[in-house]
Order: C-alpha cells, then structure tokens, then sequence
C-alpha cells in the first residue's frame, strides 16, 4: 500500500482510511503517517479549488473559524482566513495587541469567552511553546495548532511536504536538508517529525550552538560542514534565523560568518544535484541564509510553497471540522 | 504537669538503633522512656499495627509569609506539615520581603508558635535582600533563631561572596543551603534533553546544577565551612556530593520525592503541574538519587514545598513560576516509591526525615532518646489512599501527584508534648 502511495501520490487511498482520527492538529509528533497522508490526500483535492477566486466549496458554510494570533503573522494567518472562506466559513480575527490578552487575562480564559460565542475550530499561533496543547485541554472548540515557540508548525510542515510530493512524487528514499536555526525553529520540528514518518532521510546542518544534539535520538543526521552536505540532497529547506528568539549572548559570531558557513548562494548551487528542490518557509533574510538569485532561481519553489499552503490549510481546517476525508467530494 | 504513652507501636528510632514494639512514655514536652514499661498517663493513644518514630522533619519549605499569604501562610503550612506527619519544617527566606534580618527571623518562629501545629524553624536569608551582593546579619538571625542560611530560590553566585558565608556560618557552627545553580547557564524552563527539544521548550542543562555545586564543594573544602545542597536532581551532582564526602568535606545534600518519583516525559503534556527547579530530568538521573540515597551521599528527604496561586501557574508552561507542594505527599512517596521496593528499609527512610535533617538544622531532636523533644510521628505503613489535592491543608493545589494511589498515611503527631490528628486537625 505504501508503495502504491508513492508510485502515485494522487491514488486514493484504501477505503479502510475512512475516519480521521481526531480535531485537533496541536503538531506532527502526534500524527501517525497514515493520517499525513490522508491529509495530504484531502489537500490535493482542493488543490484545484485553493488559488481561484470564483468558486467556493460549501463545506464548511454556517461554520466560525477564529484566527487567534498572539505572534505577528501575515501569511499564515492569510492563508488559513482564505482557506476557511474557501470553504465557505465565517472567519473572524482575534486580534491579540487589542485584546484583553494585553489587559492581564489569561490566554484560557481569552479562548473560553471566544468560544462562548459559538466557535468551532480555533486557529492558534502563540509565542509559547504548548500554548495550543494547553488550550485544546480546556476548550471544546478543534484547536489548529499555527505555530507555536519553537514547538511545531504543522501545517507548514504538511505544505513542505505537500510541496516535495509535488515536485518529486514520493518522500520515501529522499535526501532532505534542513539547514539554519533548528534549535528555535518549530517548522524544522513538524518537517523533521512528517518526513521521519514518510520516511525519507532528514539531515539538519547549521552551527552547532543552534543544533539541538538530542535530535540523533529521532534519527536525524547532523552536519555541520554545509558544503560537504550540499551536494548529497534531493531537497534543501533554509531557515531563517530567529533572532528575537535568542536570550543572551549571540549564538554565534557574526551574520557574516553565518552566511559564508551556511548560506546557500549561486557557487554553492553549482556542486548541488540538478534537480536540487530549494525550499524556504519565508519570510526571507536575502542575503543571508539564501541569496535573492537563489531564491528567486529556478529550482526554487518557494512560491509554490505559499500556493499549497491553501489547498492543506483547506484539508486541515475539513479534518477540524470532524467531517470524514473526502466527505462531500473534492473540487472536482 | 502532662503526660502522654504511646502504646503497642512497632518504635523504630534510628538515631538509638531501635526497632521493635514499645511503649513511648513522654513527660513536659520531652520524652522520658522507651520500653516495655507502661507507666500512668494522664492521655494515651494504642498504636498497635502502626509505625511510631521520631517527629518527622522537612527542612525545605516555603511558607509564603510574609508576602503571598494567599498561596500560604505559615499557619497553613504547619497545618499542611501536621496533615502529611511533621513535626518540624524550616523555612525558606524568600518572602517578600526576604527574611534577612533577625526581627524577620522572629517573625516567623513567633508565627509559628501562634499556629500550635509543626515547629517552624526558620533559614535566614545568606545575603541582604536575597540580592546576592553582601552578607546578610548572620550573627543576628543566629541570635533570633534561625537554623540554616541560605539564599535559596536564587543561589549565592558570586564565588566569593560563597566563601565568605561559609567562613562567617562557620562561626556560629551553622549550615549554608545552596540552591545550586548557576545563572548563566539558568535560561530555561525545563530540563535540557530529548524531551525539551521536542517540546520546543528552552531548557536547562544537568551542568547548570553540577557547575556550581562542584565550585561550592571546593569552597567547603577550603573554609571548613558546612555546605548544603538542596535539591540536588542530577546524576552528576550525587557523583560530585558523593566524592566530596570520600574527601573529607563537610557536605551534605537532599532529594525531594518528585526528583525520585518523575522525569521530565510528564512534560509532554505541557502542564505547568510538573514544572519546579531544579527541573524533573531523566531516568538514570532519579535511578542516581534512589541510589544516593541507598549509599548515604543524599543525607534528606525534603520537599521544597512551593505553594501557587492557580491564576499564577495554570498559564502557558514558559510563563508559569516553577514550584509543587508536597508537604502532604513525601511521607506515602517515600513508602511507596523507596521502602514499598526495598530501596530503602523502613529505618533508613526514616532517618532520612529525622536525625539526618536535624543534625544538618543543628535541632535537639530527631530521636526518640530519652531527653529529646517530645515529637513523634504515627503512621500506617501500608494504609492505601487516593492523592486528592482537594483535600489538602495547604492553601494551594499544584500538587503533580494528585490522583495517584499512594501507601502509607500519618495519623498522629506529637508535638512538644501536644497529641495531634494528622487526618482532621483544625485547619
């Protein structure tokens, strides 16, 4: 079956996958490669549906969406608003700076009262690691996870996976580099957490202050020599470096340095494979982890990866809702 | 002129090497014999089928008060000591304000006089302020009562100031507690391992402990003076504690139950419940304490009871203070967890809460010795129960056992001569 899977990422999957198997999408760590795979499955059958404008899908019509944002965001949070009225959902922001979040209540107490107004699914993005964990136990609401500290982003993750399926049409047996500020990077978690499942082969490299050891345990392989690494991957994911996540002194020396070490650049590109995927979740630093030719280079599909956003975001926001996969047809 | 026989107990007292049926006879506060005599009494209590042994002792607790009396008072908490089988606790200085002075340190002996539940015993502040920049007036807070020094909550950072307060306790044959730590290496929230990395959580590394207990090791050694570690969490650190004993040093160091009972997997539900410092850390670490305590490097049990206001710790796990109570749980912990398994026999546990603590606080008692205080502690070593922190004494709740099915529960004290109900004593 799973071979199957990758000979056609498109296949339908078995009809035994007939139920999702909860709401809530909090990270990746938690989903079994099956469900990834169902909600991949879903995305594609929105696909179609995810970047016009004409047409609406009425799945989810009479349901509110709330965006609750409590770290600046502008895609993110403008793709899961679209993605919701795409499927005909009311949406509504919470805005975090205007809220009574800023007055001293709790974060709990904030999504109980967004919840008494009749809520169904709560889409959260939180500077605190476990902030949506924490409210999906004490709320009824489906609680999507938005990215949260340095946890998980899972619908980033999906939509990098989406993304490589995309372009490569499978996961499994793929070389995949994950390469900057791993340490605070909740897209490197839930990348490494739905590649490891689909089994693909997950490599981070970065400077050893930013590269948290324990990820051996999970079987990811560490580098920090980027130029050596470079030329062995099928996909390489750059990460910005979260700077207004580091406390004390600098993590290491100088953006300079960093970008010699661990910067992808057109002289690097030419020792890469030439079908190398080159990723980035955005929002860019040009110039220092990737350079604009690079970015804007024909093996990037960073824009590709904002597009697809959409159409798993859709498939996130279905599963939240707690219809069936596929219920209700695709696009078609 | 009062008296009191507890009669028909199994005594086990560990400071005189006693273990078997006997009647305790106590007289004026003190205790007058042990044995098979059964002299007249004007109140006697039959503690047949139950453990009795010296008043157990927690010299780690923070009571709250002055400060944050909604969290605790000291009144509350000594009742919290008497419900879980304390005789005795010492309390920690960092109220608000810190207790650093020796009309502070009168405060609160004099609090607890007035609460007539466990002795509360003061520690005095090591440095002005708690603030770490100069010594606090030691010789005072000697004078008013205080048991122990320590600056704990923050440690004593400056490496100097660490040998000055060695030498001065010196002085006045008086411990100094530290709570090891090192600030530059304290930015996180939780343990720095597999699961912090998962969890996306900052954490803080084994070393952060270890570093600044190795430094104070040496400390002790040049000075002379009396190092105590509290808490300590780490397989390094009991290795360190272990090898400074083997030199010589006078060191001495504590576990608290949760430190032997969890690991830093509870994280991953991201409840704040199960977040305290030193943080919970991994399998091998709470395997090293049960074997520390086994071999005599971790001298006491005590439990760093740190109540908290709900609103202040039901918040997302970074934003939450660190701190649990376990006033009313480190004696069934300690039955079911050390002696239910044989790690510890029923005396060497009980020496860990008695004569260890109060040789470490300098207190006359710990024993049943004819001549000591007259604190006892009677409990059932095998009555099962159900952790509900609903139940509970303390005025707080953020208790990480809450639920759990425990083994062994107190129901009597003796304090300084006074017969107390551990299960429905005035609150």
């Amino acid at each position: 079956m799973p071979k199957e899977a990758r000979a056609k990422p498109g296949a339908s999957p078995p009809s035994s996958a007939s139920a999702f198997s909860g709401r809530h999408l909090l990270g990746l760590q938690e989903l079994p490669a099956e469900e990834i795979r169902l909600l991949l499955e879903q995305a594609r059958r929105y696909a179609p549906l995810s970047t016009q404008n004409r047409t609406k899908h009425p799945v989810l019509k009479g349901r509110l969406v709330v965006t609750m944002f409590v770290e600046s965001s502008t895609r993110t949070k403008n793709s899961f608003n679209l993605a919701a009225r795409r499927l005909s959902a009311d949406t509504m922001d919470f805005a975090a700076g205007s809220s009574s979040l800023s007055k001293g209540e709790t974060l709990i107490d904030t999504a109980k009262t967004i919840e008494a107004m009749g809520i169904e699914i709560l889409v959260v993005r939180h500077p605190a690691s476990g902030a949506p964990d924490m409210l999906a136990r004490h709320v009824k609401a489906a609680v999507v996870n938005a990215g949260d500290g340095s946890h998980e982003h899972p619908t980033q993750g999906l939509l990098d996976i989406y993304t490589i399926l995309e372009e490569k049409k499978r996961i499994e047996g793929l070389r995949v580099g994950i390469v900057g500020d791993i340490l605070h990077s909740r897209v490197a978690r839930s990348n490494i957490w739905g590649l490891l499942k689909l089994g693909a082969e997950v490599w981070v490299c970065g400077p050893a202050t930013l590269i948290p050891e324990p990820l051996r345990d999970l079987g990811v392989k560490i580098s920090h020599d980027f130029d050596a690494l470079l030329p062995n991957l099928d996909v390489v994911n750059m990460l910005r470096i979260q700077l207004e996540r580091i406390k004390g002194p600098p993590m290491f020396p100088s953006i300079r340095e960093y970008a010699r070490l661990f910067g992808l650049n057109a002289a690097r590109m030419r020792r890469a494979k030439k079908d190398l995927l080159v990723m980035h979740p955005g929002p860019l630093n040009r110039g220092v982890e990737i350079t604009p030719d690079v970015a804007d280079g024909e093996r990037s599909v960073i824009l590709d990866q904002v597009a697809n956003g959409l159409a798993v975001r859709m498939a996130v926001l279905h599963r939240a809702a707690g219809l069936a996969p596929f219920a209700e047809g695709g696009a078609e | 002129m009062s008296t009191l026989l507890i009669r028909n107990g199994r005594v086990i007292d560990p400071a005189s090497g006693l273990d078997g049926p006997a009647n305790v006879f106590v007289r004026d506060g003190k205790i007058e014999s042990v044995g098979k005599a059964t002299p007249k009494a004007a109140e006697a209590f039959d503690a047949k089928g139950l453990v009795v042994c010296p008043g157990l002792i927690d010299m780690h607790v923070h009571l709250r008060e002055p400060g944050k009396e909604e969290e605790e008072t000291i009144a509350s908490g000594a009742a919290a000591a008497v419900a879980g089988g304390f005789t005795s606790v010492a309390a920690m200085p960092n109220t608000e304000p810190a207790c650093d002075s020796e009309a502070q340190v009168e405060f609160t002996l004099l609090q607890g006089r007035r609460a007539g539940m466990a002795h509360v015993y003061p520690i005095g502040a090591v440095t002005r302020g708690r603030k770490g920049a100069e010594l606090a007036e030691i010789g005072q807070m000697h004078r008013g009562g205080a048991v122990a020094f320590s600056d704990d909550g923050t440690p004593v950072h400056n490496a100097a100031l660490m040998r000055l307060a060695l030498e001065y306790a010196r002085m006045f044959d008086r411990a100094v507690i530290q709570h090891s730590e090192d600030p530059n290496l304290f930015c996180g929230c939780m343990h720095e391992g597999r699961v912090s990395m998962e969890l996306g959580l900052e954490g803080i590394p084994a070393v952060c402990e270890e570093s600044m207990i190795g430094r104070d090791i040496m400390l002790a050694r040049m000075t002379g003076g009396h190092l105590h570690a509290a808490h300590i969490s780490t397989r390094g650190s009991a290795e360190l504690i272990r090898r400074g004993k083997a030199d010589g040093v006078r060191v001495t160091a504590e576990v608290t139950p949760h430190h032997f009972t969890l690991t830093d997997d509870r994280i991953r539900s991201y409840d704040p419940v199960f977040k305290m410092n030193p943080p919970l850390r991994e399998g091998p670490d709470v395997q090293a304490m049960i074997d520390g305590l086994r071999d005599g490097t971790i001298d006491a049990i005590a439990c760093d009871h740190a109540p908290h206001a709900p609103e202040e710790k039901e918040v997302e796990f970074a934003e939450a203070p660190f701190g649990v109570i376990g006033l009313e749980t480190t004696l069934a912990l300690v039955m079911t967890y050390l002696v239910g398994p044989g790690h510890l026999t029923l005396a060497q546990a009980i020496e860990k809460m008695t004569i260890n603590p109060a040789k470490i606080l300098r207190l006359p008692k710990g024993t049943l010795a004819p001549g000591a205080d007259a604190d006892v502690t009677i409990f059932d070593p095998k009555k099962k129960w159900k952790v509900d922190i609903h139940k509970f004494r303390s005025r707080s709740r953020n208790c990480p056992f809450h639920g759990w099915e425990l083994r062994g529960k107190a129901v009597k004290v003796v304090v300084g001569g006074r017969l107390l109900d551990c299960t429905t004593a005035p609150a």
